[in-house]
């Protein structure tokens, strides 16, 4: 059971070794002539006055926080349809109700305006 | 030992090569097509008809200046686009090249599934190097880009559950099965899915008309304007191959993934002639071209605009997609 796995391990292995292979080799090989106009941020030649990290708009985490709901709820499906053949009626209606539940909070949020983002 | 260690390994070279050589003649493709739609040549300089240029390119960006800014994390910065490429590699692990063990790394029956969780691990990537380049831009587009990916995650994954009724199986080899004994593709039983799977692909590998996060007139150049060699050509590697694993899938999950057109008519039989791999490979170059051709011709959204298509269009659709599948599959 667990077996099929070793391939998805080792190429996980690979892939990473794969990226900090190069990374090294690029390491060795390329050029440093730097100076400190060089390793400033870039910002259309401005000097940047103050930190990026500043306050950014609330709605990103809107968006991430109904993420996680819908997602979540999402992956509850997965199960139900591979069985689906064998719950048969039972299992629709089911996850009819589920899907409802779902619906009602989804409507819930665009009434409310979650979903605007102007 | 040779049989759950050296036989994978052979495959997952072979299958890191030609990842790595479709990534770069798929940027060689790219420039051209995008040439001849606007009545250009593109690269015609190295080698034939530009043919080099994809050897050329990599090449470069190993040669290329690395530069770390002053204000970045100098880890995190480093790590991002490693975590970026990494998932977008491992999920052809489970893309099956053809019908018998040896032209896929893993079977796994939860393959799906598996495809959903490790393709959103990138999203961390996207995140983490926006926010350690420590400069304005890079922020901007990775706040962006990874509230467009989630934001298009759910219809994707909630399209997909309507396949998986369909097919009755998350596994990939499983559901190219289930074509066969439909004897038709699931992108004619399912229409719907195969359109709204296809936006959400573009959305999420952050193509035109869905590329604000990279949106050159306004963030100069996105999350990764910081970067440049090597930990550039990372991000760039990600995104590509991210371009083709949705191309695999959609060719896969829709298409019929390795077999001919008409599976179950005998008539096209000398079809079979053609290796299985050719088969998918032929469908995944043609999304490629879809995806080219589209940059060549559409508009950029504007943000507003593309969270409304994401939350008020495709998830309705997608949820009614979903109910209508479970009715008829309970009822017929």
């Amino acid at each position: 059971m667990l077996d099929a796995y070793i391939p998805v391990f080792l190429f996980i292995l690979v892939a990473l070794g794969f990226a900090i292979f190069t990374l090294m080799v690029a390491g060795l090989v390329h050029p440093r002539r730097y100076n400190r106009v060089k390793l400033q941020p870039y910002e259309c030649g401005i000097e940047p006055l103050t930190d990026a990290r500043d306050r950014y708009s609330v709605r990103y985490y809107l968006v991430a926080m109904l993420f996680v709901i819908f997602d979540v709820e999402t992956v509850f499906m997965f199960p139900w349809a591979v069985i689906m053949d064998e719950l048969a009626l039972f299992g629709l209606i089911e996850m009819l109700v589920f899907l409802f539940i779902l619906v009602v909070g989804y409507v819930y949020a665009w009434r409310k305006g979650a979903l605007d983002w102007t | 030992m040779l049989e759950t260690f050296i036989i994978p390994l052979l495959q997952i070279a072979v299958l890191l090569n030609a990842v790595l050589v479709a990534v770069t003649f798929m940027v060689l493709m790219e420039r051209k097509v995008m040439a001849w739609a606007q009545a250009r040549l593109g690269p015609m300089r190295v080698g034939p008809h530009g043919i080099l240029q994809a050897i050329v390119d990599p090449i470069k960006l190993i040669l290329k200046e690395d530069i770390t800014p002053v204000a970045a994390d100098k880890w995190v910065f480093t790590v991002a686009p490693i975590m970026s490429l990494v998932p977008a590699l491992v999920v052809f692990s489970v893309v099956p090249f053809g019908p018998d063990p040896l032209y896929y790394v893993a079977d796994i029956n939860v393959g799906l599934l598996f495809i959903v969780a490790v393709t959103s691990i990138g999203v961390y990537g996207i995140i983490l190097g926006g926010w350690s380049s420590n400069s304005k831009y890079p922020l901007l587009a990775s706040l962006r880009a990874s509230a467009q990916l989630i934001s298009y995650e759910i219809a994707v994954t909630m399209t997909l559950v309507s396949v998986i009724l369909t097919s009755g199986t998350l596994s990939l080899v499983g559901i190219v099965e289930a074509q066969r004994e439909a004897g038709v593709w699931f992108g004619f039983i399912q229409p719907v899915a195969f359109v709204l799977v296809f936006i959400g692909g573009l959305a999420e590998t952050n193509r035109v008309p869905f590329d604000l996060p990279e949106a050159e007139t306004e963030l100069t150049g996105g999350f990764h304007t910081e970067y440049s060699g090597m930990r550039f050509a990372l991000f760039f590697l990600a995104e590509y191959a991210n371009i083709i694993v949705i191309s695999a899938i959609v060719a896969i999950m829709f298409l019929g993934g390795w077999m001919r057109p008409f599976p179950n008519v005998e008539a096209l039989a000398f079809l079979d002639l053609i290796p299985p791999w050719i088969w998918l490979i032929g469908k995944i170059f043609l999304f490629l071209y879809v995806f080219i051709w589209i940059r060549a011709t559409l508009p950029r959204y504007r943000y507003d605009q593309l969270m409304r298509l994401g939350w008020k269009v495709l998830i309705p659709i997608a949820i009614g997609n979903l109910v209508i599948t479970g009715i008829v599959k309970v009822l017929v």
